[in-house]
């Protein structure tokens, strides 16, 4: 793999075995995804389900390797909570992005784009790309 | 005027009030949603009177923009962000000001709840918080008690609507019959800012 920058990747959900089993999904399916920063940040501090604004901004700014970090989420508060810190704009690292994705077909877009060197540009088309997937 | 100390006293009012409250908006809650409104809001509010303790702001835009923070991170439910939001909004929309007018707050209470609903994307009659914020901002210019009567009344008729945004949509015509528990508890905070107002004699 070459030196330059990836792409962070950030998994909110709700819960957080979703979202650790969501990242673990993602990164097994991609190639070359150890170089890819991914990074679960699921339910609230001491377990219950729920988003975690610190967890989310921690997770943030544990992948930020100065490319961009894409968020996607689950649903609900999920949703709410990273658009408001990203309307705070000091929670989140420069270059945070909320994608218009689903969660589970987004991420493994999202983490493979990454992986395969592309640019936050590329992986929030790679991810936003995933609902146009038919499966009946 | 009003001042710093105004305004944290709306906040450690309405904090008693969520305490006071927190089952029935639970049990509101259970009815068309999860059922943890009750206890999501009463953490959040005992951060925010926390918070106003130990750091002692001393501006009005600085007192709601500190609490909307602390309802963002501790809250854990969509009511966290999305009430996190009205207070910072209202706060920033305060800017530096040491006091405040009623017409002044009123129209930063405007940016918050508009602020609101562009994170949610609710508009008034979708059975959500906004139902009663938006009547209470258009009636805080004739009064402190004419916004909590408006809240009330506005909390109250989401009763008979059909939910369209958050968990409740989910339900379709089963949330009819239901008060929506977010413009109960925003009925709860406007009660409060009014309940504020007339312990000082505003």
């Amino acid at each position: 793999m070459s030196e330059e920058k990836r792409v962070g990747i950030v998994l909110v959900s709700h819960s957080a075995e979703v979202a650790a089993s969501v990242a673990e999904l993602a990164k097994g399916l991609a190639g070359g995804a150890a170089a890819v920063p991914v990074a679960p940040a699921g339910g609230v501090e001491g377990g219950g389900l729920g988003t975690s604004a610190e967890l989310v901004s921690a997770a943030a700014a544990s992948v930020d390797r100065g490319a961009g970090v894409a968020v996607l989420t689950d649903l609900g508060s999920a949703v709410l909570t990273v658009k408001a810190l990203l309307a705070e704009g000091d929670e989140l690292p420069d270059g945070t992005r909320l994608l218009d994705a689903p969660f589970v077909e987004g991420a493994v877009a999202a983490v493979v784009t990454a992986a395969a060197g592309g640019d936050l540009d590329a992986v929030e088309a790679a991810a936003t790309e995933a609902y146009g997937y038919r499966k009946v | 005027m009003l001042d710093a100390d105004f305004f944290r006293r709306w906040m450690t009012t309405a904090a008693a009030s969520v305490d006071r409250e927190a089952d029935r908006l639970t049990a509101l809650d259970s009815a068309i949603g999860d059922a943890d409104h009750g206890s999501n809001l009463q953490r959040g509010f005992r951060a925010v009177t926390a918070a106003l303790e130990k750091e002692a702001p001393d501006t009005p835009g600085a007192v709601l923009t500190l609490a909307g923070r602390q309802l963002i991170s501790t809250v854990g439910g969509a009511s966290g962000p999305l009430y996190g939001t009205l207070l910072r909004r209202t706060g920033k929309a305060l800017g530096d000001a040491a006091e405040v007018g009623g017409e002044q707050l009123a129209e930063a209470l405007r940016a918050g709840v508009d602020g609101v609903m562009k994170l949610g994307g609710a508009a008034p009659g979708d059975k959500t918080m906004i139902d009663a914020l938006v009547p209470a901002v258009e009636a805080l210019g004739s009064g402190f008690a004419a916004a909590r009567a408006a809240a009330e009344e506005g909390a109250v008729a989401t009763t008979p609507l059909q939910a369209r945004k958050g968990r409740a949509s989910y339900l379709g015509e089963r949330s009819i019959g239901h008060q929506d528990p977010g413009a109960t508890s925003s009925a709860l905070l406007i009660a409060a800012l009014a309940d504020t107002a007339e312990a000082d004699g505003e």
